[in-house]
């Protein structure tokens, strides 16, 4: 088990930069996985997309520079980098809808073995509301959730999510600080797990069922 | 024809239970001296239609903590624990909608399409109500358009006939509400004269605009 969690947020977000390819559009949620933009490889060159109308979304300003016309999309000053644009948000979800964006990277409340996923409301208790996420989900290439393995000793990764879903079988990568998991037809195959854990303590830290690959890896990060 | 008025002589517009939609997104391009006139004159029983429920503070997020709105109709209420006191207490009624979803529907009012297909919200709580079609063998939901009596907009800069420029993020619906809404009021930080804007960086058109106030930007 990985206890400090802000190592097991590094973790994750250095693993999934790695998905990454050159020349992609990539969608980051709010939260974790806004980190993965810190690992980017040297080498490649991807372009961030910011649902409320931007491109080559660059980093949070210094302070006193803030200019409250650039945000992000929880309406913090951000900067846009050279060769960025801005965009009303028709353009935006033309973007997300119509599948011109390669990766989607969320956060979740929970994510299933069949690929489902909810992460916008808790009924009776909590209810931010979808915002964007609808429309990532179901219209980016690839969906790629970012969550600790567990939340207060409970799994993440559960055999049936149990809130209202965000979408149905649109996840295709789920990455923990401990395991690197792929939605297949056949079900969710573990793929790598990290260099510190077993593959008997991420079975026993993961409600859904788990194909072992029979190449199994160690995570690099 | 005369656009460009003092924010008083709204004032006559302006009724207990009209329906607006803000353009902006967490604040970013809310016209926040029209959210002020609404609290001003206390004008109640409001629907209003944006992408989010802003902050307690800034924003569209003033008018539900002062406790002017009836409906609301957003993707968001995340930011503005107060949206969620009153929906969770009855006394504000929320519509959520994918944000996507909400863009389209504001763009199809404004376009003359009746409708649209989309599969946002597919298998989710989203579906209910509405019809589902599959179409070369995928599903979609069937959304409809969604209109207002006003669309409150802020520009960044705009003409004496109401050409608007929008800075960096500020755009966001704003130029998609302009053609959704019977009366469409701008709030501009910087008022031009006529051809003071190139018409290549024209985003919301003129002739769409019927009134234009001007606000320095807090």
């Amino acid at each position: 088990m990985i206890t400090d969690i802000e190592l097991a947020k590094t973790i994750i977000a250095k693993r999934i930069a790695k998905e990454l390819k050159d020349g992609q559009l990539v969608n980051l949620g709010i939260g974790l996985p806004t980190m993965v933009a810190n690992y980017v490889p040297e080498n490649i060159t991807v372009t961030f997309q910011s649902e409320n109308g931007m491109v080559m979304m660059g980093p949070v300003p210094e302070k006193g520079k803030e200019n409250m016309d650039i945000t992000n999309a929880g309406g913090q000053p951000v900067t846009v980098l050279p060769g960025g644009a801005f965009f009303d948000s028709s353009m935006s979800f033309a973007l997300i809808r119509g599948g011109h964006v390669d990766i989607t990277v969320l956060g979740t409340l929970e994510v299933d073995q069949e690929g489902n996923i909810a992460n916008w409301v808790i009924p009776g208790k909590k209810v931010p509301g979808m915002g964007g996420a609808m429309d990532l989900v179901t219209g980016a290439k690839k969906v790629i959730v970012a969550s600790l393995h567990t939340e207060k000793g409970r799994s993440k990764i559960l055999k049936k999510c149990t809130l209202p879903l965000t979408a149905k079988h649109e996840v295709n990568l789920i990455v923990t600080e401990l395991a690197v998991m792929e939605v297949t037809p056949d079900g969710l195959v573990l793929k790598e797990i990290n260099k510190d854990t077993t593959v008997n303590e991420v079975i026993s830290l993961t409600d859904a069922d788990l194909i072992i690959h029979k190449d199994l890896k160690i995570m690099e990060i | 024809m005369k656009k460009v008025v003092d924010k008083n002589e709204l004032r006559p517009l302006l009724k207990d239970g009209i329906s607006i939609m803000f353009g902006g997104f967490m604040a970013c391009g809310t016209p926040e001296g029209l959210v002020d006139l609404l609290i001003e004159m206390n004008i109640k029983e409001l629907t209003l239609i944006c992408n989010d429920a802003g902050f307690p503070d800034r924003g569209i997020g003033k008018l539900i903590v002062n406790k002017q709105v009836k409906k609301l109709i957003t993707s968001h209420i995340g930011l503005n624990p107060e949206a969620g006191r009153q929906m969770n207490e009855g006394t504000l009624e929320v519509q959520l909608v994918p944000q996507g979803t909400l863009a389209e529907q504001i763009r199809a009012e404004g376009s003359g399409i009746g409708g649209f297909l989309t599969p946002t919200g597919v298998g989710t709580s989203v579906e209910t109500g509405k019809q589902k079609l599959t179409i070369n063998g995928k599903d979609y939901l069937l959304e409809l358009p969604l209109k207002a009596d006003f669309a409150m907009l802020r520009g960044s800069i705009t003409d004496t006939d109401g050409n608007i420029y929008y800075n960096g993020t500020t755009r966001n619906f704003n130029p998609l509400m302009a053609l959704a809404a019977d009366n469409v009021i701008v709030e501009t930080e910087e008022l031009v004269e006529r051809g003071q804007i190139k018409p290549e960086d024209v985003m919301t058109l003129g002739v769409l605009v019927r009134y234009i106030v001007k606000e320095e930007k807090k």
